[in-house]
């Protein structure tokens, strides 16, 4: 059904007129332009397309844009407050947890969810949590020490 | 136009200032320029750009060229530009392929920049009155060794002039004055990546472009009878193609597209060639081209009649897919006369020919860019996606984006090919391997020779892993796959010596050891025993650890690993992996420690899940609920060690370890349940069978 639906975006009001059961992952490529949310495989299987909803990491590719109605909408864009990386970005910049980078907005959305509802994770839990999100590189050795440093250095101050 | 993109004109700024050093081909090609390949340019502000046909697939390839030189030069790396995989601006490439960037590339590279230093110095001689033996330089900036406060800078010294040079032979600086190389600077695609600003294919957002999902057939072999597009139609802002063999929709939404083509009624014929994932193997074993002997030394029957009893074994590894995260990604758009394409791919150069010969386009009037690549590993070799694209630009008139889901993604990859070795060995009454005769079919000859002491041996290869080898053998497409050959070759050689080490009553170190004058072999098995403080014992000790060895092009792995069997339900969980590795001058270690991780960690998923189901040319894999790749749940601990060879050129090691992870899960394996196993990958159900066997 053709509806407009509000909602917030990386902490601005956002609108769009859509049939409502349009994806979110291409309502934020196709209609915002947000090319950071990854199409890694349509089907919840990879977590390339990995956003936040409220403080949930949420696969966009299966939601459909009706279920953020008025509800707070994440991309790694609004993860870096005024224009200053987020310690969990840092933490990845500085220990290479990525190569060719795709799946790298999606593990690091993933792990700021881990971080604001765990901000002292064991290592059990980080590797329980980015389980489904996907990584063909191998960068996961690297991923789960970015993780543990960020949650290091926020002090369990998760923002 | 990409903003990210300098024209040629600007790049070579006929009007501009600068010091342009051209350097030869790597491999000249027909039509294009014989003897140059890349530029290197520094310009009046000092920031120096290098434009190479090479792309950055996540290796890390960016920053090393750049540091090489950064090194070269004596300027700051931040102060380096790379420029990749552009056709308009990069001189002609053969690809990047696996390992081979730095290999191949980086002694050019290296080269360009000591000629680009040795002309600025000489300006500098001349500009500070000094003789160039006294001079120094730092950063770009050359003082006199002798009169302190003489200094000028690159920058000034390319002021208002326009030089270039070719390459010639200028002497490289010694690996022991080396200051950037052998660093592990901050990537130089690190920020993109990190705050999702990284582009790829599909991100290209050219005003105006149309999705494009198109019509693919059931099978390989099928061809298509009659598509009734009534339906889709019907839908507003949708465009339907028919053209040839292809049937398109399009639409300004990708999922809107996406709904669209569900709405084609489409009958294809479908031949049923009967082959499937279980047949595949007889039918490579008859079908594959006559084999050629690869290296041969002694004498075959002597050998055999020199042994004990002879061992004969058959090696069997599945089709496996690249399945980078990436599916292939395209965007087009033609602009009077002339098609640009986006396209995440790992041969710019080859993707513009094909792009030309399907539009019936000059390849002058072909720009072929690539943005960053998310995930090759061969793969992305091959670029249907991108002749879709700008044939559908061609037809419709505006710009086209092509991104394949993940079907057909399996469905067109050019998968590592299925493949099968035997091997007949045997030892002698004193424990040492008399013969060995070796044949592989299917996987290619690449590290397929022998490299342990045998006297009488043959190694013999009979098809490769390039698609075009021979028509009809493999149902869909083949071709490189992270290490091509290796991995199928070493999972045969080092699974068969641990038979006859477990024959000879000998610690597989131990027996290797004994089978080895190879110094650089011997040195990595040394360093991974002492690191993973592997204690000696005939298998199987039921520790469940076990060891493999490689040479990747020039590089030596050993890697050894530890795992436990649930009996009852065939699971394997690997604990451990300490892989030691010698190559030659590192130029970023991290950048080395983290390739290897990653290939032990991908190595795990053709090991023990990776392989491709099909049925009469139907691929039966469509996504990862049935194609299971490594996840983070299967990690195990890794340790690495570096060895170094300053005495040799820069090899880069994207995937050296890899190819020893089927052999050292499967060693490891033995040595837990005493189960031997002959088909990659292991999957719970073959471990079960094997047990059964005993
Ligand atoms: S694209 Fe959404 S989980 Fe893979
Ligand atoms: S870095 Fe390439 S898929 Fe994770």
């Amino acid at each position: 059904m053709q509806r407009t639906i509000s909602f917030t975006l990386n902490g601005k009001p956002a609108r769009v007129t859509v049939d409502d059961q349009r994806t979110l992952l291409w309502v934020l490529r196709g209609d915002f332009g947000l090319t950071s949310v990854k199409f890694g495989c349509g089907a919840a299987l990879c977590g390339a397309c990995t956003v936040i909803v409220e403080k949930a990491a949420v696969r966009s590719c299966a939601t459909p844009i009706k279920d953020v109605a008025g509800k707070r909408v994440l991309t790694i864009e609004g993860l870096s407050q005024d224009r200053e990386l987020h310690p969990i970005q840092d933490a990845f910049l500085k220990r290479h947890a990525f190569q060719c980078g795709f799946c790298t907005p999606g593990m690091i959305l993933s792990a700021y969810a881990l971080l604001l509802k765990t901000p002292r994770p064991a290592r059990a839990e980080i590797i329980r949590h980015m389980d489904d999100n996907l990584c063909r590189c191998g960068s996961h050795v690297r991923i789960v020490e970015a993780i543990q440093e960020a949650a290091g250095s926020m002090k369990g101050g998760a923002r | 136009m990409s903003p990210e993109n300098p024209t040629r004109r600007e790049v070579l700024g006929l009007a501009g200032s600068g010091l342009f050093v051209i350097f030869p081909a790597q491999t000249p090609r027909p039509g294009y320029p014989a003897d140059f390949n890349a530029y290197l340019r520094i310009d009046a502000d000092g920031r120096v750009t290098c434009l190479v046909g090479k792309v950055e697939l996540g290796q890390g390839s960016k920053t090393a060229l750049a540091q090489l030189l950064a090194e070269e030069l004596d300027v700051a790396l931040e102060s380096v530009d790379m420029v990749m995989g552009d056709t308009d601006v990069c001189p002609w490439d053969g690809g990047t392929h696996g390992s081979l960037s730095i290999r191949q590339f980086g002694p050019v590279l290296r080269g360009a920049a000591a000629e680009a230093r040795a002309v600025l110095l000489e300006l500098a001689a001349e500009r500070l009155g000094a003789p160039v033996g006294r001079l120094q330089v730092k950063a770009g900036v050359v003082t006199d060794s002798q009169a302190a406060g003489q200094r000028v800078t690159y920058a000034q010294l390319v002021q208002g002039k326009r030089i270039e040079r070719h390459l010639e032979k200028t002497p490289l600086k010694a690996v022991a004055g080396y200051t950037v190389v052998g660093q592990s600077p901050r990537r130089k695609d690190a920020l993109d990546k990190v705050t999702g600003r990284a582009k790829y294919a599909g991100d290209m957002a050219v005003p105006g472009t149309l999705h494009a999902r198109i019509l693919r057939p059931p099978a390989h072999g099928a061809t298509l009878k009659d598509a009734d597009t009534t339906a889709a139609e019907k839908v507003a802002g949708v465009r339907v193609v028919k053209d040839g063999d292809m049937v398109a929709v399009l639409h300004e939404r990708r999922d809107v597209a996406d709904q669209v083509l569900d709405l084609i009624k489409a009958r294809f014929d479908r031949p049923r060639p009967g082959q499937d994932d279980k047949t595949i193997f007889d039918h490579l074993l008859k079908a594959a081209p006559e084999g050629r002997v690869v290296d041969q030394s002694g004498d075959i029957v002597q050998g055999a009649q020199a042994s004990e009893n002879l061992v004969e074994k058959t090696y069997l590894n599945s089709y496996v897919a690249h399945a980078a995260m990436e599916t292939h990604s395209a965007t087009a758009m033609i602009e009077g006369g002339k098609v640009t394409v986006w396209v995440g791919t790992q041969s710019p150069f080859g993707v513009q020919q094909q792009v030309a010969q399907a539009l019936g386009f000059t390849p002058q009037n072909v720009r072929v860019v690539t943005p960053y690549v998310g995930g090759g590993f061969g793969g992305k070799s091959a670029a249907r996606q991108a002749i879709e694209a700008a044939r559908l630009a061609k037809l419709t008139g505006k710009p086209v984006q092509v991104v394949w889901d993940r079907a057909e993604e399996f469905f067109y990859d050019t998968f590592r090919p299925a493949a099968v070795v035997t091997i007949v060995s045997g030892l002698t009454r004193a424990g040492k391997i008399s013969v060995w005769d070796y044949k592989v079919y299917c996987a290619g000859d690449r590290e397929c020779k022998q490299f342990y002491d045998i006297p009488h041996q043959r190694t013999v290869s009979a098809g490769g892993w390039s698609g075009a080898s021979t028509p009809g053998l493999h149902p869909f497409g083949i071709g490189p796959w992270r290490a091509p050959s290796v991995n199928t070759n070493t999972f045969a050689r080092e699974s068969h010596i641990d038979i006859l080490a477990n024959k000879a009553g000998v610690d597989p170190v131990e027996f290797r050891l004994g089978h080895l004058s190879d110094k650089r072999v011997r040195r990595v098995l040394e360093a991974a025993a002492k690191q993973f403080d592997w204690k000696p014992a005939p298998t199987p000790s039921r520790r469940g650890v076990g060891v493999a060895c490689a040479i990747y092009l020039g590089t030596y792995v050993a890697t050894m690993a530890e795992v436990t069997v649930d009996k009852s339900t065939g699971r394997v969980e690997v604990k451990r992996v300490v892989c030691a590795q010698d190559q030659d001058v590192t130029v970023s270690p991290d950048g080395s420690r983290q390739q290897m991780e990653s290939s032990i960690t991908m190595g795990l998923g053709y090991a023990l899940t990776e392989e491709v189901r099909f049925k009469d040319g139907e691929v039966l894999e469509r996504n990862f609920d049935t194609y299971r790749i490594p996840r983070f749940s299967w990690l195990p601990k890794i340790e690495t060690v570096l060895i170094e060879n300053p005495e040799t050129p820069a090899s880069g090691c994207g995937e050296p370890p890899i190819v020893t992870m089927g052999a050292v899960v499967a060693n490891a394996i033995f040595d837990a349940v005493g189960a031997r196993m002959f088909q990659l990958p292991m999957t719970p159900a073959r471990i079960l069978e094997a047990l059964k066997r005993g």
